[in-house]
């Protein structure tokens, strides 16, 4: 099962519909990493919302992906997980750390918006 | 060689039913329980106060409790049944749990009555060693029973009890209060035992879900001890909040608490703490962009 990535502005979308496999996340994991580069994005979002459960395999792709894409110069953001998951994750020590979360969709762009305005602001400051 | 083959078996069979011969040494039991039933009584309340049983009850309760429960003792032996002595030992319990008795009380008394009643029935028979000896046979297994009825109505009853304070504490559980907009606030108070930290996690993760929560102050200050467990629950919460987006905020952490923590080494790097909670909650405001301003200065003269 394929995950669809969306552009939309400077930002890659993959929204997750269905239970993956762990090759499907490796594909996952390399389609967003080459196309951070390919489409200039600066932020990345994965929403997995759809997502009823959640494995230590899973959990460590996410944090890859997050890790990877950032030395590709965009910042990843989960969205979506639910309570039940994340209760879950945190029982068996899947925390994600270093991996920027937020709520759902519209709070993940909010998020890298804030970001990106940070950043763009660091660098007048330092050119200053 | 044929009698002593005959013996136990005859006396096994007394033991497991109560035959004719056993029911008619009952009731001559019950008669002699009956004609010294002021002597006996007196006897086993004052070694119920001699052995310090029953410390929280005074000596006119213990003696009204003793009459009681002779007399139903005397009809559980009289009568064979036990339901009645059960419904007492249920309503007993229920009315002196409160006052703080404890179960070896209950079984010491049990036992004494049990001890008192045996050294009468050898004082009245010590002339005939026979009869005595098949007294004996009758009253043990019965006397036996009586006061497991007894202690287990006792434990049951308390369990009961254990059991529907639990339950209350559960449903006083803690609730997620929205202060702001994004801004939820979770006070704890008590104790914190593996299900409740379960519940209160998930009950602060829907919270953060349902309000569309940033920021969590969790508030500590009712927490009166900590251990290593506690502290990990409260790691996890954090944890579990952070996944959905959230901040967290411990707000009221005691010095005692504070010790505890560093002293068994528990690692609260991930966690944001602040002294009480109007700090914390200036703090999560912070976070939020809000600026609390007095709208006018308050004026002196009023």
């Amino acid at each position: 099962m394929e995950v669809p990535i969306l552009k939309q502005g400077p930002y890659l979308i993959a929204s997750i519909q269905s239970a993956l496999n762990d090759a499907d996340l490796r594909f996952l994991r390399d389609n967003l990493v080459e196309r951070v580069g390919k489409m200039r994005a600066r932020g990345v979002i994965v929403d997995v919302t759809a997502l009823d459960v959640m494995d230590s395999y899973a959990s460590r792709t996410l944090r890859d992906i997050a890790h990877m894409t950032r030395l590709r110069g965009a910042e990843t953001v989960i969205v979506g997980i639910q309570p039940e998951v994340a209760f879950a994750m945190v029982q068996l020590g899947l925390t994600l750390e270093g991996v920027a979360t937020a709520l759902d969709l519209e709070e993940g762009l909010e998020f890298l918006t804030r970001k990106a305005r940070a950043a763009a602001r660091e660098t007048a400051e330092r050119a200053s | 060689m044929r009698k002593a083959a005959v013996a136990p078996a005859k006396q096994q069979e007394g033991q497991s039913v109560i035959g004719p011969h056993t029911a008619a040494l009952l009731r001559e039991l019950v008669s002699h329980l009956r004609e010294n039933r002021t002597q006996l009584r007196q006897e086993w309340a004052r070694r119920i106060t001699e052995a310090r049983l029953l410390t929280a009850m005074s000596t006119e309760e213990i003696f009204a409790e003793a009459t009681s429960v002779y007399d139903n003792y005397v009809e559980a032996l009289e009568t064979g049944t036990f339901e009645a002595l059960q419904a007492y030992a249920r309503n007993l319990s229920e009315r002196i749990i409160p006052r703080g008795v404890e179960t070896h009380e209950v079984v010491g008394i049990v036992l004494l009555l049990r001890d008192v009643l045996a050294r009468s029935l050898f004082a009245k028979y010590q002339h005939d060693f026979a009869l005595l000896n098949r007294i004996l046979d009758a009253y043990e297994p019965a006397a036996n029973r009586i006061a497991t009825t007894v202690a287990v109505g006792f434990v049951q009853e308390r369990e009961r009890t254990i059991r529907e304070q639990q339950e209350a504490i559960r449903e006083l559980s803690t609730p997620v209060l929205q202060v702001r907009d994004r801004l939820l606030i979770l006070p704890i108070i008590g104790v914190i035992d593996p299900q409740r930290a379960r519940q209160l996690t998930e009950q602060l993760l829907r919270g953060i879900r349902a309000n569309r929560a940033k920021v969590v102050v969790i508030d500590i200050t009712g927490v009166a001890a900590m251990d290593s467990n506690v502290a990990n629950h409260l790691v996890q919460t954090v944890e579990a909040s952070r996944l959905l987006g959230a901040t967290s905020i411990v707000t009221g952490l005691s010095p005692e608490i504070a010790q505890t923590l560093v002293n068994i080494g528990v690692d609260l790097s991930k966690m944001t703490t602040v002294g009480d909670l109007q700090g914390g909650i200036e703090q999560a405001e912070r976070l939020l962009g809000y600026k609390v301003a007095i709208a006018a200065p308050a004026t002196q003269d009023e």
